[in-house]
């Protein structure tokens, strides 16, 4: 990759217009790319502007009630209530998120980047995976209710966090797929000719050579997976996480996986419909607390990624 | 003793653990294809379920209100096309300027910080973006500028909301699309004496503009294909009947489904399968827009 050089503001032709001119500045180039910057200003503006709107609007529930927002249990008047169930159901749906779509991502990338050769069927597995990754989230929520709370709903136990964490996982699988096949491809193949010319089978390749080289890349892939995992309402939704209040005191971890719940995501959408308007607040608040989950894992993996990212 | 394939093959345990490895991995790969499949099945079987057993003429009326039997597609459809369509009139500035500026006139200082900056925009849950709409476009933006008293429900600040929620999208593809045109078509525009704006605007654009229709065509089937955004901005969550208004509230495809699934989940009448009706027509119009944008983002790859 050739760095970039300073693209220069103006060129030849530029410098030798306005000369002739005698004007220090050509009104049409000018105004071109203060338009253009423009365009850039107001769409980092926009983001300022939500984010200033949001802390606005939510600060004053955490300085009223301090960490009480976060321990409590929804609630039908909005001093009292919290998000602590929220903050339950979704780690709850990253613990499945992370055990099934990650093993599974991956191994697929590792077979579609190193072991399969370029016939129609991995040109169609390729081709159906990336329009995996543009489906409606919503649709994979439709998938996860005739499935998972339909058909499978005994072992699932219908609306449950199951359900929930299955069709999570399922959304975010062609992502992963997708991030690790790149994070696999940008390992050069003299590496593996490396491990194949001292007698390596492929897998001992790939499990000592490549993979360690892709790491960070997987890394960065599997962590941004799980922030859209994190924030994603839609499907959720559809599969039955609830939006409203409610109580469930559960007996045992099954039954708690099988029981009702609710996610972040899912409160903040809850708490949005409420007609009290003293709900407003406490979705202003509710977003705080998933931005700055959200912002920390991108950091994070940001970070991972500038830290260990190799230049070949 | 000669030397035999058999010797250079290795022990028979490495050799089974590898072959048990690669089905492992194979299987894995090819739940994508189990994946479609299933999604395929589920909205196809209830989909049929309910066009057989719906009153063709109940399709075309004029109001979409599942529960009382009218499926008035052309209502969400316009919904959505509204909803996108504003989206996009948003966005296919905002994105693309923004991209021609990182590409043809940043400094690589400036592009280093930007960028950081979008991916954070384009990883802001749609459920913020639903909020900031309700509660700051909607009176602040959408209000002055619609006639009358306005809703604070409606297809407007709905609209804005996906078009924000578009834009990096938008603006990360095409700067990708301009930044892969070769140097030596800038430098030759330049040699030949013409301005900047000019060799931007008449050279590189047309020269990526595959790459950017596909970022608008990812642009239309993620706005399409929206959903918090406008069940918590756009209102008419019971129903509605056609509206073409902006500064109306409407009903699009997803929000129509977020509501039949969060209503009574029974069975009765035809409300659920209409939810997977409505699943199937997003899932094949996204498709489709998704196959379209592919094919314009392989145009581009076999020219460079």
């Amino acid at each position: 990759m050739t760095t970039r050089t300073r693209n220069q503001a103006l060129s030849t032709a530029d410098v030798v217009r306005q000369t002739l001119n005698g004007r220090r500045v050509d009104l049409g180039t000018f105004v071109f790319e203060w338009l253009l910057l423009l365009a850039l200003v107001i769409t980092i503006g926009l983001l300022v502007v939500l984010l200033v709107s949001v802390v606005t609007d939510g600060l004053p529930v955490f300085a009223d009630r301090g960490t009480d927002f976060l321990t409590a249990n929804l609630a039908s008047s909005p001093e009292r209530a919290g998000i602590a169930q929220g903050i339950v159901g979704s780690l709850l749906l990253m613990v499945f998120v992370v055990l099934i779509s990650f093993p599974i991502g991956i191994g697929a990338a590792v077979y579609l980047e190193e072991y399969a050769k370029d016939t129609w069927l991995t040109r169609l597995v390729n081709t159906v995976i990336r329009n995996l990754a543009g489906v409606p989230a919503i649709v994979y929520g439709l998938l996860g209710l005739a499935i998972f709370v339909g058909a499978l709903g005994g072992l699932t136990g219908g609306r449950s966090v199951i359900s929930g964490g299955l069709t999570l996982a399922v959304l975010v699988l062609p992502i992963v797929i997708i991030t690790t096949a790149e994070a696999l491809r940008a390992v050069p193949m003299t590496i593996r000719e490396a491990a194949f010319g001292v007698g390596a089978t492929r897998w001992e390749t790939v499990r000592s050579h490549v993979l360690p080289y892709a790491a960070p890349g997987i890394f960065t892939g599997t962590i941004l997976s799980l922030a859209r995992a994190f924030g994603e309402t839609a499907p959720l939704i559809v599969v039955g996480a609830i939006a409203g209040t409610f109580r469930y005191t559960a007996h045992g971890i099954v039954d708690q996986l099988q029981g009702p719940y609710t996610a972040l995501p899912t409160i903040i959408f809850g708490f949005s419909r409420d007609p009290d308007s003293g709900f407003r607040a406490a979705t202003a608040a509710a977003i705080i607390v998933l931005l700055v989950v959200l912002l920390s894992v991108n950091a994070l993996a940001i970070f991972l990624r500038n830290r260990f990212e190799r230049r070949w | 003793m000669a030397l035999t394939l058999e010797d250079l093959r290795g022990s028979v345990a490495r050799r089974r653990r590898e072959a048990s490895l690669r089905l492992i991995f194979a299987a894995a790969a090819m739940l994508s294809i189990v994946i479609s499949v299933a999604i395929i099945i589920s909205l196809v079987g209830e989909a049929a379920n309910f066009l057989f057993h719906v009153d063709p003429a109940s399709l075309i009326d004029r109001g979409w209100f599942p529960r009382r039997s009218l499926f008035g597609i052309p209502t969400i459809l316009a919904g959505t096309f509204i909803v996108a369509g504003i989206g996009m009139l948003v966005a296919t500035p905002l994105g693309l300027g923004a991209a021609v500026y990182l590409s043809e006139y940043a400094s690589p200082r400036l592009r280093r910080t930007v960028k950081p900056i979008l991916e954070i925009l384009a990883g802001i849950p749609s459920v913020v973006l639903g909020y900031f709409a309700l509660s700051v476009l909607s009176p602040s933006v959408v209000d002055p500028v619609c006639p009358g008293q306005t809703n604070i429900f409606n297809m407007a600040a709905a609209g804005i909301g996906v078009g924000i929620l578009i834009t990096p999208l938008i603006a990360s593809v095409a700067e990708d699309a301009l930044y892969a045109v070769p140097r030596s078509l800038r430098e030759a525009s330049y040699g030949l004496g013409a301005r900047k704006r000019t060799t931007s605007l008449r050279i590189v654009f047309p020269a990526a503009v595959s790459g950017i229709v596909a970022a608008l065509l990812l642009g239309i089937s993620r706005g399409v294909g929206e959903t918090m955004v406008v069940a918590m901005a756009a209102g008419a969550s019971g129903g509605s009947l056609f509206q073409a208004n902006p500064c109306q509230p409407g009903q699009t495809m997803t929000a129509a489904m977020t509501a039949l699934a969060t209503g009574s989940d029974q069975t009765r009448g035809l409300a659920f399968p209409s939810l997977f009706f409505v699943g199937l027509l997003l899932f094949v119009m996204t498709l489709a827009l998704n196959l379209v944008a592919d094919a314009f983002v392989r145009r581009v790859r076999t020219r460079y």
